[in-house]
């Protein structure tokens, strides 16, 4: 047993973290900084920049732009990502549709696809959720029914993230009524800008634009872009399910906030004590500092016994670094607002989206942290809610 | 970075393992409680015969040696023994006892004291908490005076783990400074049955064994003071660090009966029935369920955590890390302890089910060398984990 790493692992970490300095323009280093939102080119721009390292899709085989790297590597990057701070990579194409178009998908679309999705010249969301099919998601009802070459699509999907700025979809529809309702699903691949194809905003409790409303009303899609067989595209979507579970807990982003909140409170005032010097706030802070840690610990032993695992398997344990993870992103959100005080209560989006050109009333700083705070409430929520979590947990580890 | 155990570690791991699951069940159990001193003998002989006395000493003072003091494989022998609820005074005995005369003895006194410790025929005890002490193990009133030829000590000891039962007691005294300074702190190894000592046994919640010891006026000879290099009032660096392997090892021991109470728990949920189905099959249980294994997943990083740091080099990152992980433990122990009553409903609350037995030695944990909050203030103190930046 021994925590640290290995000289070849430590190099390689100075190595990322030497390239992140350098490489992360300024400009988005202080939006991260900061806390603020990151637009769709700031996205862009920085996939791009690791695209040319040959860094964007680590976890993708060699051939299609990725990494020999192994778990521990991935992992190391991922945190030092966190940690610069960059911004994530667009999950939906690095880590779900770009990894079931490698295990499902034909050739053709591979060739088509995947260097696009890698360099984000193609931007994809995801289609899944629906009105009347949320946690119960296999009772979606978005319909495709097969005409000659095309499929025509018609439904309405919910909660999409970021498809205002899609170019394309991955989404889950319904092919066939008959057998269970997770047999007659497919995963299928559709164009934003098709005709019929209407996306409508969806702002949330941060006051922001992040999710949207999505209708198809005779949406024509043609036949190839379906990913594998017909009627199969639940199992397609089930097998993210294990993948990629190392990010999923966002260690480094927590870490980063608490190293913020700790700066930020020796700079807030209650009488002659700095909120830091507080034993209150140290032993808040603490607390939520000795969770981290262990689930740093139990993520590092999820990473040290994948590399144990056949490619694609998941370990139990896994399972329960997204919802300790979520948890510990909210109480981070937490306690930086709650280092704002009552600043954190004024609204100022402009300084939210670091196009201000006044001041804000309050310390800049400030001006994020309520939205931020409001926003992570999803984090519990999206990717199958903590509660289904909790469900696949008793089912599938406790055997219950 | 590496959770395995190499090849000894996971023969050693089969064989404890293997002696608890045979020879603690809970039904032997009760009959080692009722032993005189509230444990097994036989036991102890069989530990003393697989090298598990001597586990972190020197193979000179009849140890295995290993080069770390044994970190891991103190870990691997108290987890084992948190799954059987075992009642003899290893961590006093061997943990703590032997633990200050082997990292603060004079060679004399690790040739006199360690090899028995090893082949089972010397039982140790260590005296550090006082009425007024409330987990601060500076705060010593207990006094050393110097006496023609060694020391005179004075004081009153209390939750003296296996007190009871021990040949000798390693009290901490005071040879100067304020009551709670941390300079003048000296340990003694005294006789337990030399006059002045009066000890009052007394048995634990969780059915161990402790006592209450009063020293008055006990002569302590001169080389019976542990050495310190030559000075013995600077004991408390060696105190701490002795109390933070305790704290890893009982990180351990809570480890094994948190993993043992939650898997008992899983059984009962898939076989007790109710409204004709198993009550695991219930929603709300499912949840609570998971909750006790997200608990314990988080206890048992932060136990792996601590041993991985207790040797740590530097007393301040040492101790941060012990804290941390005893905060974990004492939260997911309590938690833990608690639910899995609550889980198994009325069965829960009789003396005759084992579970409820876990829950009580879990809680008593709670309070070893400084409580949740004791440990959660120090991390704190200290600036705890992350470095303040932007």
């Amino acid at each position: 047993m021994d925590l640290r790493f290995t000289s070849d692992e430590i190099k390689f970490r100075d190595e990322v973290r030497a390239f992140f300095r350098t490489a992360l323009p300024a400009s988005i280093r202080r939006k991260m900084e900061l806390g603020q939102r990151v637009s769709k080119e700031d996205t862009v721009t920085w996939q791009r920049i690791l695209n040319a390292k040959g860094w964007a899709v680590p976890s993708w085989p060699v051939e299609w732009g990725g990494t020999d790297w192994g778990p521990v590597k991935t992992y190391i990057f991922k945190e030092e990502m966190q940690l610069a701070p960059a911004p994530d990579p667009l999950s939906f194409n690095v880590s779900m549709v770009g990894p079931v178009l490698i295990a499902f998908g034909s050739e053709a679309q591979k060739k088509h696809f995947l260097p696009k999705v890698a360099n984000l010249d193609i931007w994809f969301c995801q289609g899944f959720s629906e009105p009347g099919a949320g946690s119960d998601l296999a009772s979606l009802r978005t319909a495709a029914k097969r005409e000659g070459d095309h499929y025509i699509v018609n439904g309405q999907k919910i909660w999409t993230s970021r498809a205002h700025h899609a170019d394309w979809m991955f989404c889950l529809v319904r092919t066939s009524s008959e057998g269970k309702p997770q047999q007659g699903i497919s995963y299928l691949l559709i164009d934003t800008k098709t005709p019929g194809l209407t996306i409508r905003p969806i702002h949330t409790i941060d006051g922001e634009h992040h999710f949207n409303e999505v209708f198809f009303d005779n949406v024509r899609v043609p036949a190839e872009n379906i990913v594998g067989e017909e009627n199969r595209g639940w199992t397609y979507a089930k097998y993210l399910l294990g993948h990629e579970r190392v990010g999923i807990a966002r260690i480094g982003a927590a870490k980063h906030r608490i190293q913020r909140a700790k700066a930020l409170a020796a700079g807030v005032m209650i009488g002659d004590t700095p909120l830091s010097e507080t034993p209150r706030f140290r032993e808040k802070v603490a607390s939520i500092e000795v969770e981290l840690k262990a689930l740093e610990i139990t993520q590092m032993r999820v990473v040290a016994n994948s590399v144990r695992l056949p490619k694609g398997a998941a370990d139990p344990t896994s399972s329960i670094l997204k919802l300790k993870g979520t948890e510990l992103q909210q109480a981070t959100t937490e306690i930086l607002m709650e280092v704002a005080g009552a600043n954190a209560m004024i609204r100022e989006p402009e300084h939210l989206w670091g196009t201000a050109t006044e001041p804000s009333i309050g310390p800049e700083w400030t001006t994020t942290t309520a939205a931020d705070y409001f926003y992570t409430r999803a984090a519990s929520i999206y990717g199958g809610s903590n509660e289904i979590q909790k469900n696949v947990i008793a089912k599938r580890i406790l055997e219950l | 970075m590496d959770f395995d155990f190499n090849d000894e570690q996971r023969m050693l791991k089969e064989s404890v393992d293997q002696l608890i699951a045979d020879r603690y069940t809970f039904e032997q159990r009760k009959t080692y409680m009722k032993d005189g001193s509230g444990f097994s003998r036989e036991m102890w002989n069989q530990y003393a015969e697989m090298g598990l006395l001597g586990l972190p000493f020197d193979e000179k003072y009849g140890g295995v040696g290993y080069a770390d003091g044994g970190a891991v494989e103190t870990m691997i022998v108290m987890e084992a023994f948190g799954r059987g609820l075992t009642l003899e005074p290893y961590l006093a005995t061997v943990v703590l006892g032997g633990g200050l005369v082997n990292l603060g003895g004079t060679d004399a006194q690790r040739e006199a004291i360690l090899p028995k410790i090893a082949d089972g025929s010397l039982m140790l005890a260590f005296a550090y908490e006082e009425a007024q002490s409330r987990y601060n193990l500076a705060d010593v009133a207990t006094t050393a005076k110097r006496d023609a030829d060694g020391w005179l000590i004075t004081g009153e000891k209390n939750f003296v783990m296996h007190g009871n039962c021990a040949d000798k007691i390693i009290v901490s005294a005071r040879i100067s400074g304020d009551r709670t300074s941390r300079d003048g702190i000296g340990l003694f190894l005294v006789d337990a049955k030399a006059p002045g000592v009066s000890r009052k046994s007394y048995e634990t919640q969780d059915g161990q064994r402790a006592a209450q010891i009063k020293l008055s006026g006990v002569k302590v000879r001169s080389n019976d003071a542990l050495g310190n290099d030559g000075d013995p009032g600077k004991a408390l660096p060696l105190i701490e660090k002795v109390a933070d392997n305790a704290l890893a090892a009982v990180a351990a021991e809570g480890l094994g009966a948190m993993s043992a109470a939650h898997e008992v728990t899983l059984e009962y949920l898939r076989t007790r029935k109710q409204f004709g189905v198993a009550i695991g099959s219930f929603q709300v249980l499912q949840h609570r369920a998971v909750d006790v294994l997200v608990s314990l997943e988080q206890a048992r990083s932060m136990a792996y955590f601590a041993t991985m740091m207790v040797n740590d080099p530097d007393p301040v990152e040492r101790g941060k890390a012990i804290s941390a992980a005893t905060v974990q433990m004492r939260r997911s122990g309590k938690f833990i302890g608690q639910q899995v009553v609550q889980l198994h409903g009325g069965i829960g609350m009789t003396l005759e089910y084992k579970i409820g037995h876990y829950f009580k030695r879990l809680t008593a944990m709670e309070s070893l060398l400084g409580d949740t909050d004791h440990h959660l203030a120090a991390l704190a103190r200290a600036g705890g984990l992350i470095e303040a930046g932007v």
